[in-house]
């Protein structure tokens, strides 16, 4: 407070203060945060500071794939060898399996005409190359070296040689997040092989994933392999998924513990083959009024809806 | 003999354009893809930390929050995690810059590691509230290897700064 009614000068200028500053961006990344994790409002931005930002990610690339580069050439030749026996011994023992399948894709169309059935969409594949293993160490996902202009799509499966290894979620001009079948996020419908039981599995992290919502005594084995339902029109029904590798069977809990691990090389790094999107099923038939008659316990069953 | 306040070393104003290179460098060494091998430091982390500390008028939250927004586009996280980690270790880096240059080195790593760890925390509490799973214990081990490249780091960020000592019996200092 001065006397003639003014603040003196400030000797040094140095904005404002620290810790107006600190509340003024902490408040900023905090409305970010949301804006992200709840309403997912932030994609544009996301695609404009990546591909921006490629030409440099690409560099960066460089001494990587030198290590690559220099690993491939000192290959043992004997390890090439052993290699290329394998291949061609699989080659030979699915070739029957390859040859005849024509002819049965033929008969299936000829008998789903007769039954007068929907014919199976045949479906197109696109040879992707995963790159590297995303930096965020708090969710699972790959980035692959297809994106939007090659046609790769928001929701297109990805399945390697095994089975699937998850999900496209993010597109970029040159490449492609994919969320993988172990991420906590990640949940998949799928169907017992031996008997056809549904479910939902979910990962679990940990290269881990969990059959949730089976009842305690349900019909599963260890060592059963689970393959997708295709009720989510996302997958294709039949392809395996994970298997079985334990079950907690707790009576004082309503639901079993089943833990199982997936099949295909989920955490691995390699080719991977992006499934084209599948055509919309038809849209689920509105909900019947719901009776007024309340159940005498009371309960409410919680949809989910993810 | 080390660049500390205590040290009877001078040493020239910094360039600007240092600064940013030095910044922009440390961007591209987070860019390289390592994948989920554990221990790599968050490079980015390490030199914001070093010019709030020694130059906290010219760097401060602002930079902290640029480069928060490219960590977190190249990394695939949420928006906002790395940009409210980094503003809050360049607050706390800017209120330790009055102290921590009079330690020698390896006391001023001691320093610096609460910053690193705090910072990793507070990504971890940002991330499981919005439903991530945890990362494991061995993603902290990345924040003591920054502590340890603190030493290093100092005297490669400092090298445009120094000049050729000569010995001036008549000079004060």
């Amino acid at each position: 407070m001065s006397v003639v009614g003014h603040a003196p000068p400030p000797f040094f200028k140095r904005g404002p203060a620290p810790l107006v500053r600190l509340v003024f961006f902490v408040s900023l990344s905090l409305i970010l945060l949301v804006a992200d994790l709840r309403f997912h409002t932030l994609e544009w931005a996301r695609l404009a500071v990546a591909t921006v930002a490629w030409p440099l990610q690409r560099i960066t690339w460089l001494p990587i794939d030198a290590a690559g580069d220099l690993g491939a050439y000192l290959t043992r030749q004997s390890s090439l060898l052993k290699e290329n026996e394998e291949l061609r011994r699989r080659q030979l023992g699915t070739a029957n399996l390859l040859l005849r399948q024509q002819h049965l894709e033929q008969e299936n169309m000829r008998l789903r005409a007769l039954l007068d059935m929907r014919a199976r969409l045949p479906v197109e594949g696109r040879i992707a190359e995963i790159l590297y293993a995303a930096r965020d160490p708090f969710s699972r996902r790959v980035i692959i070296d297809k994106g939007m202009q090659h046609g790769i799509g928001a929701g297109q499966a990805v399945v390697d040689d095994v089975g699937i290894i998850g999900q496209v979620v993010r597109v970029f001009p040159l490449t492609a997040e994919v969320l993988l079948l172990t991420d906590k996020d990640q949940a998949i419908p799928v169907e017992v092989q031996r008997n056809g039981l549904r479910a939902v599995l979910a990962g679990a992290g940990a290269g881990m994933m969990e059959l949730r919502f089976l009842a305690s005594n349900a019909e599963v084995q260890i060592g059963d392999v689970l393959v997708t339902s295709g009720l989510d029109g996302v997958y294709l029904p039949g392809l395996p998924v994970a298997k079985v590798v334990k079950i907690d069977r707790d009576s004082s809990y309503s639901f079993a513990r089943i833990t199982c691990a997936p099949l295909a090389g989920v955490e691995r790094h390699g080719l991977a083959l992006v499934l084209g999107a599948r055509t919309a099923l038809p849209p689920q038939p509105e909900d019947v009024p719901a009776t007024p008659v309340q159940s005498a316990s009371g309960k409410r069953v919680k949809k989910k809806v993810r | 003999m080390q660049p500390t306040h205590s040290s009877r070393r001078i040493l020239l104003p910094v360039r600007n354009w240092f600064i940013v290179v030095t910044l922009f460098l440390a961007l591209l060494l987070n860019l390289v893809p390592f994948g989920r091998l554990p221990g790599i430091p968050d490079w980015v982390a390490l030199v914001l930390t070093f010019w709030c500390v020694h130059q906290p008028l010219k760097v401060g939250m602002a930079a902290g929050f640029v480069l928060g927004l490219a960590m977190d586009v190249a990394d695939a996280s949420v928006m906002g995690q790395h940009a409210l980690a980094y503003v809050l270790l360049a607050f706390a880096a800017a209120g330790l810059s009055r102290r921590v240059l009079w330690f020698p080195l390896s006391q001023q790593a001691l320093h610096v590691l609460p910053l690193f760890l705090g910072m990793q925390l507070v990504m971890m509490i940002a991330r499981m509230v919005g439903g991530a799973e945890f990362p494991g214990v061995v993603w902290f081990l990345s924040s003591f290897t920054a502590a340890l490249l603190w030493h290093p780091a100092t005297y490669l960020l400092l090298i445009p700064q120094y000049r050729p000592e000569d010995k001036d019996v008549h000079r004060p200092i």
